[in-house]
């Protein structure tokens, strides 16, 4: 671990000047990610702005009827959020479906959108990788990665996004406040991550010194009904295979008003599957309605040996869980009715 | 007489608590943090060593260049093949570090850095620039390689094939045979606590201390006083406490080896603690195994040959030849056998000793073989196992000194409910769950080494054991400490134990489950040496400068005329999910036949977390390798997957009686081991009755499983 300076800000409009002169530095969340980074000698920033405890810890409710989340916000508070459980299922899950409980009594809403991939190559700094140096090279392409992606990818990185929130946030049009040297401005989640193309270090829209300060939640009323699907190596403490949130409107008579889809696992970023919904729309909610809308969204998948499992892994469960949301609504509403 | 020596149980006194579930006695220190590990010990002046480790798999280094480090602040020494004390021997090349410029592994240590702090030495670690001469690695096991070889004996001194009848004839003429390969991977043992020295030279350099984390204080000793050219004497080795080793703390890794030169470099103390990442080169792992397995049987569902034969690797600088096929020479009769290992000498780190080294990859392969073959004759795989039960051990002739197989079989099918199961796979639904059961035998050597021990009383009726025993976090503690009470029939809180430490009568190792066997072997025959001395010479009247008598075992003589081994039956129920082939174990029950119990607690710990350990290695465990690199690039736990609790459901562990005065005195046999053995063939075993899919490459992962769901 190289040395570096620590200074805790005192309000954002400080943390953003702090950093601003200091052209390696970067912001602190929760440091869950970032420090194991220091220590693996793949972070090396000669400033740590400590933003973990500006007064973004709120969770508030906006005039439209949707959510405000401070960045700071916990993930484990945010979990626990009674309006998160009751009118987002599908995010509260996902949260609760990431790490473990004592990470997530760390990690930040900030720090949970920008935690870089877990690529082993990135990870090993011995290694060429180049999300890490670029021009170095992409060992993963030949070598392991299983839990790399086959949606999104390019010649130069498949390393997939690893987390399980803003696949939520994804689905649920989230949109970020950012606070940047120039002032602030809001940013559609959808766009804030970007593919990886030849330039695969650049992972968001954010610039130099650009603090999060919060994801605002719309009201969308349907993400009552929505779910958070994760299939992992294991039954708790991994990164997912493939992950689905959803949430589904139906109709009286079973047609599909509206969809959110998103994948995770499967791509450098979170997966917005808006081919997924296009299809959904108008269409009977039945098995084979949902098979093909994961086909077409999956159409464009170009897997490798060592990840083409997630091809069926995700049209499984893509199918799967929109299934058991169609069953949840239905039960919503017959029990209404009787 | 001790009641060690009176064979029934209602003969035993007040005083003994041997079969009892007693609280670990380490357990208040360990929680409260009052228990010293080896990189916890103070002492003044400490510096911190941190390796450089290679980035190529063969060739040799060309220069380094550690100027940058060495300007560093705080930076006290940079250590190569340059400057680095020579060593005078070795046990075995991995812990010869810098001892010349070729490197035979990813990840060896090619230089380290001495400085006042760790974080000083890991950030000059990082400066330091190393050029290499790279040549073209080997880094595959390959079944067909035209490389492979025999070694002399597999590990630690058992003949490397067995041959008796003819194979070839017994599966020409058989009813029914199998003919398959079985395949596990590379895993590493990843104990909690990393690998860790702290070596303290005396001012004259004549004295040199060392707190390390190991298995065995006396064989650390001895390495480092012969490779540093000492007399054992002059070396003393602290191990009180040990957060796990998994085989991996049994001999000296290169850590030990930078610690004592870098503490003889600066003319401080020196410590070294390995990080998790490095861990997955320097510290020992399990071969790959290639694994065919061969039987043939009659009509009558009789065995005519078993036949195992094993690839796996080994490093070009250092062998270790994995007992793999052993178990498969004692476990069923059939008049035609065989047993072959080979291996490949590969540019990799050097593989060692890892949670029953042999037994456990090798009872998955014969497990799940004979699993398919029950199905192959129409038999119900206990029925199978049943019919094929030796009387003699088949390959010595010799007699089994206990042999509790059957009975761990029969007691198991009762408890799990086996005689309801409907043999047929994929049956059984639970919404998308597909449910089903297996079983598997397990098996461990039961043996003890020499060892001595020394029990001493004082005048007020104290007792003081001391032997240098180890606890890995396994209960020796409290085990050692019943043993001790019982054979000199006083109360546990009279007997103080002292272990860890080469002050202490030299003793066995704590590895291939023989340390309590060895441990209270000589503990036994130290308290009744004293109790004899105390009545014959003093009239039972400690006198007031106290007792003390000690003992020093030999080899079991027992081991010549019986077939000594433990046994188990491990039953597993499983449900796979149809649409994403994820694998659960709701319940594993193991019934285990190991001598007579010591500890009811700490021995059911051993053997659940052995179980576990088992689900572990069926579902998760893979270091994964990448040629091009010639490195594991699996380098930590979010990648190399361990089970968690959620993957670990209802865990029954359950023994039969057994007292085998054959093995130990004490009638116990080991129980470190065993647990672990035949988990993961339960578990295939059961996935293959959920599913009817037969998984025969470990780990068991839902890419393996999805293709033929859907
Ligand atoms: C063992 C392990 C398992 C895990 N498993 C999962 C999992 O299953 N699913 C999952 O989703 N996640 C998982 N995680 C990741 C975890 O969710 C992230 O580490 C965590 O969310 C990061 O939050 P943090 O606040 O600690 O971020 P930090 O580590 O503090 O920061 C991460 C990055 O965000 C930047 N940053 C932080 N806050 C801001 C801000 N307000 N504005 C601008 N930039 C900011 C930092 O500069 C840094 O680059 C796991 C982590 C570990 C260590
Ligand atoms: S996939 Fe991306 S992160 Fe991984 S090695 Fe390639 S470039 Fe680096």
């Amino acid at each position: 671990m190289n040395p570096f300076h620590y200074e805790r800000a005192d309000n954002a409009a400080a943390a953003v000047a702090l950093l601003a002169q200091s052209p390696t530095g970067t912001f602190l969340g929760g440091g869950t990610n970032l420090v194991d980074l220091m220590k693996l000698g793949v972070a090396q920033p000669e400033l740590l702005v400590d933003v973990s405890r500006l007064p973004y810890d709120r969770i508030e409710p906006l005039v439209d009827g949707g959510l405000c989340i401070g960045a700071m916000v916990r993930n484990s508070d945010l979990a626990a959020n009674r309006t998160v459980r009751t009118r987002y299922p599908m995010l509260a899950q996902a949260l609760l479906a990431g790490a473990s409980g004592q990470l997530r009594n760390l990690a930040t809403t900030g720090g949970n959108l920008l935690q870089r991939t877990r690529c082993v190559y990135f990870q090993d700094a011995s290694k060429p990788c180049n999300k890490r140096v670029p021009g170095s090279g992409c060992p993963a392409r030949a070598g392991y990665h299983r839990n790399l992606a086959i949606l999104g990818a390019s010649e130069s990185c498949i390393a997939t996004h690893p987390s399980d929130m803003a696949v939520a946030m994804i689905a649920l049009d989230a949109t970020v406040r950012v606070l940047g040297p120039h002032g602030e401005r809001i940013i559609p989640l959808t766009e804030f991550y970007r593919l990886p193309g030849d330039e695969p270090q650049r992972e968001t829209v954010l610039e130099h010194g650009d603090l999060l300060t919060a994801v605002d939640l719309p009201p969308l009323p349907f993400a009552v009904h929505s779910r958070y699907r994760k299939v992992r190596d294991r039954a708790s403490y991994a990164f997912a295979l493939v992950s689905v949130a959803a949430a589904l409107d139906l109709d009286d008579d079973g047609t599909i008003r509206d969809a959110r889809i998103a994948l995770g696992g499967v791509a450098p970023v979170p997966w917005r599957a808006r081919r997924a919904e296009e299809m959904l729309r108008g269409a009977p909610a039945t098995e084979a309605t949902f098979r093909r809308a994961a086909e077409a969204e999956l159409a464009a998948a170009q897997p490798l040996p060592g990840n083409a499992f997630k091809l069926p892994l995700a049209r499984n469960t893509l199918v799967r869980t929109l299934l058991d949301l169609t069953r949840d609504v239905t039960d919503v509403t017959e029990g209404a009715t009787r | 007489m001790t009641n060690l020596l009176t064979p029934t149980k209602e003969t035993a006194s007040a005083n003994s608590t041997l079969g009892a579930a007693l609280d670990r006695i380490d357990g208040p220190k360990k929680v409260t943090g009052a228990a010293t590990y080896a990189y916890e010990h103070a002492v003044e002046h400490v510096t911190y060593a941190f390796p450089v480790q290679s980035t190529i798999a063969k060739g040799r280094i060309a220069a380094i260049d550690a100027r940058a480090a060495l300007a560093l602040p705080g930076v006290l020494a940079v250590l190569s093949h340059e400057n680095a004390p020579r060593l005078v021997a070795t046990d075995g090349a991995e812990m010869a570090i810098f001892q010349s410029d070729a490197v035979a592994y990813h990840g060896q240590f090619v230089a380290a850095v001495v400085a006042e702090t760790i974080e000083t030495a890991r950030q000059a670690a990082q400066l330091v620039t190393v050029h290499y001469e790279q040549q073209p690695h080997e880094a595959v096991l390959r079944a067909e390689s035209a490389d492979l070889y025999k070694p002399d004996h597999v590990n630690p001194f058992y003949e490397t094939d067995t041959e008796s009848g003819d194979i070839e004839t017994a599966l020409a003429q058989a009813a029914v045979t199998l003919d398959q390969t079985y395949t596990t991977p590379a895993e590493h043992n990843n104990p909690l606590e990393p690998h860790t020295t702290l070596a303290v030279w005396s001012d004259d350099g004549a004295h040199l201390t060392l707190y390390d984390a190991n298995q065995g204080a006396y064989r650390i000793r001895d390495t480092v006083a012969q490779a540093f050219g000492l007399a054992p004497e002059q070396v003393r080795v602290i191990s009180p406490y040990i957060g796990g080793a998994f085989g991996s703390k049994a001999r000296v890794h290169p850590q030990v080896v930078l610690a004592v030169m870098a503490a003889q470099m600066v003319r401080r103390p020196a410590k070294v603690a390995l990080t998790r990442q490095q861990m997955f080169s320097v510290a020992g792992y399990r071969t790959p195994t290639i694994q065919r397995i061969r039987l043939a049987a009659g009509a009558d569902g009789k065995l005519t040959a078993i036949a195992h034969d094993v690839i796996e690797q080994t490093a070009t600088i250092q062998e270790f030849a994995e007992q793999t096929a052993l178990a498969t020479r004692m476990m069923y009769a059939a008049p035609n056998r065989r047993t072959t290992h080979r291996l490949a000498r590969l540019d990799m780190p050097v593989p060692a000793f890892m949670r029953a080294p042999g037994e456990c990859p090798g009872m998955f392969a014969l497990e799940s073989a004979m699993d398919e073959m029950a199905l192959a004759c129409g038999l119900d795989p206990i029925e199978f196992r049943l019919r094929n039960e030796p009387q003699l051990d088949p390959e010595t002739g010799r007699p089994f000194s206990t042999r509790g197989l059957v009975a761990c079989l029969q007691e198991g099918a009762r408890r799990f409910g086996w005689q309801q199961r409907d043999p047929r796979p994929g049956l059984r639904r639970d919404g998308r769950w597909l449910v089903g059961t297996g079983v598997a035998a397990s098996t461990y050597p039961a043996r003890r080494r020499p060892s001595s021990a020394r029990v001493r009383v004082e005048s007020d009726g104290r007792y003081t054991v001391a032997i240098a025993a180890a606890d890995l976090g396994t209960g020796a503690w409290t085990a050692l400490t019943q043993i001790a009470a019982d054979a000199l029939d006083v109360p546990l809180a009279r007997v103080h134990l002292e272990i860890g430490d080469t002050a202490l009568p030299a003793a066995q190792i704590a590895g291939g489950s023989m340390g309590t066997t060895s441990w209270g072997a000589a503990i036994v025959e130290a308290a009744q040496a004293l109790r004899k001395r105390l009545h014959e010479e003093y009239h039972d009247i400690v006198p007031a400068a106290g007792l003390e008598a000690t003992a020093e075992t030999g080899d079991n003589p027992a081991a010549q005329q019986f077939a000594m081994h433990a046994y188990g039956a491990q039953f597993a129920e499983v449900r796979v999910n149809r649409d994403t082939g994820e694998v659960r174990v709701p319940r594993l029950l193991g019934v285990f036949a190991v001598g007579r119990i010591i500890n009811a607690k700490t021995a059911r710990s051993q053997l659940l977390g052995g179980m576990t350990m088992g689900l572990s290695m069926a579902l998760h465990e893979e270091s994964v390798l990448d040629p091009q690199f010639g490195d594991y690039v699996t380098h930590d736990f979010a990648s190399y997957h361990i089970a968690t609790n959620a993957d670990v459901g209802a865990v029954e562990v359950a023994w039969i009686d057994e007292d085998d005065r054959h093995v130990s005195p004490m009638g116990a046999k080991g129980i470190g081991e065993i647990g672990i053995v035949g988990t993961a063939a339960a578990i295939a075993n059961a996935v293959y009755h959920a599913t009817g899919i037969r998984v025969r490459d470990l780990p068991i992962t839902l890419d393996k499983l999805l293709p033929m769901l859907s």
